[in-house]
């Protein structure tokens, strides 16, 4: 009985030391911004750069709403939505695009695994949106247009 | 079928000392009906949604959360704030100015013109000492205008043409703008709002006439900002490299009153979401 | 006056957020067409939500994401919850608007 109080009280002490660091600068530990993966000009590279890997696996459970023909370019509607389970993130890559990495939703428990958002697009490209679900990355590709138009200016 | 209503159309002009505007909107509203079966009458107010599924769907993903609410919300700001005289746009319209767009445009048998909402936003400014604004470039004009259309939304066009020369010749002015063939592309209004409307131009598809004036002034989402039914007009004109006409004269606003008498029966839904 | 406009709606235990940020979003890669300076890149980086002063998700940008974004997300909630989003851009500046779930 001492001993596990001991034992129980060391633990929580050794707790309260790891986490003391950030209660003293008050500063809320959310997962940085991904500056370099935001810059890398390659999809394979920056896909490797956001997950450490390429290993992907196309899925038909998730979900890529997106246009087959975008109206405008500059304000491409873009949902993912998925079925897996323990989704800790959705990512949209643009290949075609000067930086492929578009954006980045880190979900907590209490989030669905449902997203959505307008995306600029450059031109004609693939839109792949990858779904971490435990270790694994899925991913559903689709091809957008981008045209320019005829008299609308 | 088509060959007679097209016949007839382009015999409008030539028509127009005998035309009257209410056979004029019989012929074009059955011209649509047979061009566009499929098309209910209300729908037209929706441009080239409503005769384009792929595009619609696209514009049903911008109206989940429209960027002209921004506008609007701005435009709001700007139609309660007063002039330097303390005067604000309400004191200068029907019922503060608020659910009225659908009155606009009217001849007035006075001044012998046709007054557009921008028009009359720019006579109130004048009348209160204040300096007329620019139809162009998304302005405070056109952030007034769409706060104004958006408090009228569901309300229903229905511009009367006052039987005098000078508002019958009004009209014919705007509608002869519509159908002239001009510019170095040698285009009339027509050849791609009523002719070719619903085919492709390059990767674009002309929408329909009837229904234009209705939806504006629009967030072009190309452009990131709001345009008003003049400053379309004129960049329409630029783009068929035709002389094209300041905001607010008289060739753009008696176009105005032709288009608008031809959406008469539709509903006010401005600002509208374009590419 | 708040860049945020957002509207949240509960139906079987799901909140949906929808929300319209106003912000250039601008990419750093459009030049000053009067001046042909560059113009300096000016967009939103990080989005957090809470939902009762619970995280619900964290959001990462680059400057792809439309001018003026719109954001919709999902989460286990209830009618009634107080929804917080805040921005931050990388020229440093932030807002935050908290809402209610109808």
């Amino acid at each position: 009985m001492k001993r596990r109080n001991f034992i129980k009280n060391s633990m929580l002490f050794a707790g309260v030391l790891t986490t003391l660091p950030s209660v003293l600068f008050a500063k809320k530990s959310y997962a940085a911004w991904p500056k370099t993966s935001f810059d890398i000009k390659d999809l394979t590279d920056s896909v490797k750069s956001v997950y450490g890997h390429n290993n992907l696996e196309e899925s038909s459970k998730v979900k890529l709403k997106a246009p087959s023909i975008a109206e405008n370019g500059a304000i491409v509607p873009i949902n993912v939505s998925t079925s897996l389970e323990n989704v800790d993130s959705i990512m949209i890559f643009v290949e075609n695009n000067p930086q492929p990495l578009s954006s980045g939703y880190q979900l907590t428990q209490l989030a669905e695994p449902s997203i959505g958002t307008r995306l600029k697009m450059g031109k004609t490209s693939n839109v792949m949106a990858a779904v971490k679900s435990g270790d694994k990355v899925y991913t559903s590709t689709q091809e957008v247009k981008v045209t320019i138009g005829g008299c609308g200016g | 079928m088509f060959r007679k209503i097209l016949a007839v159309i382009l015999l409008l002009p030539a028509l127009s000392v005998l035309a009257s505007p209410e056979k004029d909107f019989d012929k074009f509203v059955s011209y649509f009906k047979d061009r566009f079966p499929n098309t209910p009458y209300e729908d037209y107010k929706n441009g080239v949604y409503s005769i384009d599924a792929s595009a619609r769907e696209q514009w049903e993903a911008m109206e989940e959360f429209p960027p002209y609410e921004l506008n609007v919300d701005r435009g709001e700001e700007l139609f309660n704030k007063p002039f330097k005289n303390g005067n604000t746009y309400g004191s200068c319209f029907e019922n503060g100015g608020v659910g009225i767009r659908q009155n606009y445009p009217y001849f007035d048998t006075d001044r012998n013109k046709v007054i557009t909402l921008e028009g009359a936003l720019n006579d109130c400014r004048l009348k209160n000492g204040e300096k007329p604004l620019s139809y162009f470039k998304g302005k405070e004009l056109a952030h007034v205008s769409a706060y104004m259309a958006y408090t009228s939304r569901g309300n229903v066009f229905n511009v009367q043409i006052p039987n005098t020369e000078e508002a019958l010749n009004a009209y014919e002015d705007g509608k002869r703008l519509y159908f002239t063939k001009k510019g170095q592309l040698n285009f009339s209004c027509a050849d791609c709002h009523v002719y070719q409307t619903g085919t492709k131009l390059r990767a674009d598809i002309p929408s329909p006439a009837i229904g234009h004036p209705t939806h504006f002034p629009v967030y072009r989402s190309g452009m990131g900002r709001l345009v008003t039914l003049h400053e379309r007009f004129a960049g329409c004109l630029n783009r068929i490299r035709a002389k094209s006409f300041k905001g607010g004269s008289d060739e753009l606003n008696n176009l105005e009153f032709f288009t608008t008498f031809m959406s008469n029966g539709l509903e006010v839904n401005g600002p509208g979401s374009r590419k | 006056m708040s860049t945020i406009k957002m509207r949240s709606k509960e139906s079987n235990g799901v909140v949906t957020v929808k929300a319209l940020i106003k912000h250039p979003m601008e990419t750093g890669q459009r030049k000053n067409k009067k001046t042909g300076d560059m113009i300096p890149a000016h967009y939103i980086q990080e989005v957090h939500s809470k939902a009762n002063g619970k995280d619900v998700i964290t959001i990462h940008w680059g400057p792809a994401v439309s001018k003026n974004p719109y954001l919709t997300f999902k989460y286990k909630g209830n009618k009634g919850d107080d929804v917080e989003i805040s921005w931050v851009d990388n020229q440093g500046n932030k807002d935050t608007k908290i809402g209610k779930v109808k």
